[in-house]
């Protein structure tokens, strides 16, 4: 017995993504962020998409080609703040942007990964960001309801990746993306090296490779996902 | 840097004591790591999923994976941990942050927080923020005591949407350090050279002399 190989041409695990879809992007900042992923994607063209990540990246570079490709038409979030373009896209309708906080999109997307309806959480409440969410009682407190967000692909940067789907983040490049690689029907790996099983150690596993469905190498890393120097 | 905003970070970081989890927020509240005693046992958080946060890096040196949530490169140091952003905030949604000091455009004299949104000027998003403020076992405000317009960002009830109530239990400013009680704002110390009457005619809420003469810092 051995586990399937899921190694995959980039441009055909990417090319299954339809227009409408939901995809969920992985990273915050430029660790994690799957560049060469969303490259394809926008050479692959698919229109009308749901984003559903941590930040906008910076203009030029990640999502920002998403968006200023017009793929886009709406973004869940939950901070724009180094990306301009982003922001006046947003300000001028463009795209359709839901900010919620941090740590309650990654609940959401935790709880779409898990196979549950949503999250009761206290956060916001008080503030403009309580506006239109359901509130229950429960044990004697007050809570919203924050949906599970679930997603059509997931597009996931590792650093580390076996032919089954094996795989490790590097330092803070983690962040989002074990969780959304629980939250897609798809979930598509770009990664910086490629080995047999049982080259990664059990032990260092951080997402298991049933999440996973394709498996794709990178043949080089572009000038993206370099230190950046603002 | 002005000599005044200078003081007030260093003087917020006696804030932080041996033995604390502490976030610091984007912008001043960053600069307070300078300012500790080194050798502080002190651990730090950033949201993005990090515990044990080292010193910054400059680009030459830096590990392009390895940034906080502001965005500035960062290092390891004996005893870091990585996580992913669910573990992050479970983190600062149950407790375990002692203190967290954030910016603000707004305090109000009951403790609410505005510094996430001007609307029509400045909405980039809440980011991390409300649950920071919420969350947090100690939430103190780093921020100049007026806008750039020369208004108080100290005020009766904040006009700008809030990031969470009645949570901030300290404010440091560039003129005095102020702590909200039930009744209000609370001189407590003053910058060198700032009367309290200054501080008082700079506040757009009433403000209580605890004693005096203040110290000052």
């Amino acid at each position: 017995m051995r586990l399937p190989d899921k190694r995959c041409d980039i441009a055909a695990a990417v090319g299954r993504i339809k227009d409408g879809d939901t995809v969920m992007i992985g990273g915050f900042g430029v660790p994690g962020t799957p560049f060469t992923l969303i490259h394809t994607l926008v050479q692959h063209g698919a229109r009308n998409l749901t984003v559903i990540k941590n930040d906008a990246n910076e203009p030029d570079m990640g999502v920002d080609h998403l968006l200023r490709s017009g793929q886009v038409a709406r973004l869940i979030t939950t901070h724009l703040g180094l990306n301009s373009r982003a922001i006046e896209m947003m300000n001028s309708g463009a795209v359709a942007v839901e900010f919620n906080p941090q740590g309650i999109l990654a609940e959401r997307i935790r709880a779409g990964g898990s196979g549950l309806g949503g999250v009761l959480s206290d956060i916001g409440i008080g503030t403009e960001l309580a506006k239109g969410k359901q509130v229950v009682e429960m044990q004697g407190k007050t809570y919203l309801v924050e949906p599970a967000l679930r997603a059509d692909v997931a597009l996931i940067h590792a650093d580390c990746v076996d032919t089954f789907g094996n795989l490790t983040y590097a330092a803070t490049a983690q962040n989002f993306s074990p969780l959304m690689a629980m939250a897609a029907a798809c979930v598509i790996v770009e990664a910086e090296t490629v080995v047999l099983p049982g080259e990664i150690a059990a032990n260092a596993v951080q997402t298991a490779g049933v999440f996973v469905d394709h498996v794709t190498q990178l043949e080089n890393l572009t000038e993206e996902y370099a230190i950046v120097r603002r | 840097m002005s000599d005044a905003r200078t003081r007030m970070i260093a003087r917020a970081a006696r804030e932080i004591a041996p033995g604390m989890v502490v976030n610091l927020g984007i912008g001043m509240p960053t600069q307070v790591v300078n300012h500790l005693a080194s050798g502080i046992p002190v651990c730090l958080h950033t949201e993005n999923g990090m515990t044990g946060v080292g010193p910054t890096l400059p680009p030459e040196q830096a590990d392009r994976n390895l940034i906080d949530a502001g965005g500035a490169y960062v290092s390891t140091m004996p005893g870091s941990a990585f996580f992913d952003s669910a573990t992050s905030f479970a983190m600062v949604r149950s407790g375990r942050l002692d203190l967290t000091m954030l910016g603000a455009f707004e305090v109000a004299a009951n403790g609410d927080l505005a510094n996430w949104k001007i609307p029509g000027k400045f909405s980039p998003g809440v980011g991390g923020g409300v649950e920071l403020a919420q969350k947090a076992r100690r939430v103190v405000v780093l921020t100049t005591h007026l806008d750039r317009a020369g208004k108080s960002k100290l005020k009766v009830k904040c006009t700008l949407p809030i990031t969470a109530q009645a949570c901030v239990a300290r404010i440091f400013t560039d003129m005095a350090v102020i702590d909200v009680t039930a009744d209000g704002f609370a001189l407590i110390e003053t910058a060198k050279g700032v009367s309290p009457e200054e501080v008082c005619a700079a506040t757009d809420a009433p403000l209580i002399l605890s004693h005096s003469p203040l110290p000052s810092f």
